[in-house]
């Protein structure tokens, strides 16, 4: 049988499968694992380092959307359903795992003379590639250099610039306020600037 | 303004959340500081290469579901029924 493995269906047909998956029908739910589990993969791979945490948070997400499946209304995709579950649960893995000692995300922060210019003037990035190869080299880079950022900086920027959680979606999800969302966003962006110049600076040669 | 108040508010400035006098205030720092130029340029640079992480312009392609986790799932969801 060959099984779709796009998430696109039309709206009548994703209609029809919400339907299908209410009545516990068990092709519908392994089409659901096969053709969103990849995806949700990717996203737990994101947050989290080991691949079996990452494999134990998609197995989670699953169950728990297998069991409140019923009280899915229909006002959001089922791949946007499941998106926010896989995040959840990724974030409550990193939770119970416990808090690791974390360095200062300081050193990673531009530094200033005493007249308040920059201490190191900002250099030029090389324009982005156009082939396909060299794209893909650059985001295995931005997400090598996302996980050198402190834990606390890293979920926020994962949250709001790679996952799109809005700035109160991640403080709920967080438990931190908004304002606090908003400084570290800004300072895990200084910083990963700052990691990502020494690769991507234009050579002067 | 000098390039550390600039960088402070880079992320308020972007987002178009300053008042306008403060606006203005940036952007006659970057009429005269081209670091700051080159900074704003790479620190827009540094979210749009955030954000292609998970956008691959090149297409969809979601990875493969290794089998036996799909099977881990299907299982876990027997044993609740």
């Amino acid at each position: 049988m060959t099984i779709p493995r796009n998430g696109g269906r039309a709206p009548r047909d994703e209609a029809a499968f919400i339907a299908a998956l209410k009545s516990g029908d068990d092709a519908a739910y392994e089409e659901l694992v096969r053709t969103q589990g990849g995806r949700m993969l990717a996203v737990a791979r994101r947050f989290l380092r080991s691949e079996d945490d990452a494999r134990d948070a998609v197995q989670d997400s699953f169950v728990n959307a297998f069991r409140s499946i019923g009280r899915f209304k229909g006002n959001a995709r089922v791949s946007t359903w499941l998106h926010r579950i896989v995040v959840n649960a990724a974030l409550m893995k990193l939770r119970t795992r416990g808090r690791r000692p974390e360095y200062s995300i300081e050193e990673l922060l531009p530094g200033f003379l005493e007249n308040g210019h920059l201490a190191e003037p900002a250099s030029e990035w090389e324009k982005p590639p156009e082939d396909r190869v060299s794209r893909a080299e650059i985001r295995e880079l931005v997400l090598a250099k996302v996980h050198e950022l402190p834990e606390g900086h890293r979920n926020v920027f994962l949250l709001r610039d790679i996952e799109e959680f809005d700035t109160d979606e991640t403080a709920w999800a967080l438990k931190v306020s908004a304002g606090a969302v908003k400084t570290r966003l800004h300072r895990a962006r200084l910083a990963l600037r700052k990691l990502l110049e020494p690769h991507l600076r234009r050579s002067t040669a | 303004m000098n390039c550390r108040e600039f960088v402070d508010f880079l992320m308020a400035y972007i987002d178009e959340e300053l008042p306008a006098a403060q606006r203005a205030a940036f952007d006659e720092h970057l009429a005269t500081c081209p670091s700051c130029v080159t900074y704003l340029d790479t620190y827009r640079e540094t979210v749009r290469l955030g954000r292609e992480v998970c956008v691959d312009p090149d297409g969809p392609a979601p990875e493969d579901v290794p089998d036996d986790l799909i099977r881990a799932i299907l299982d876990a969801r027997r044993s609740q029924a």
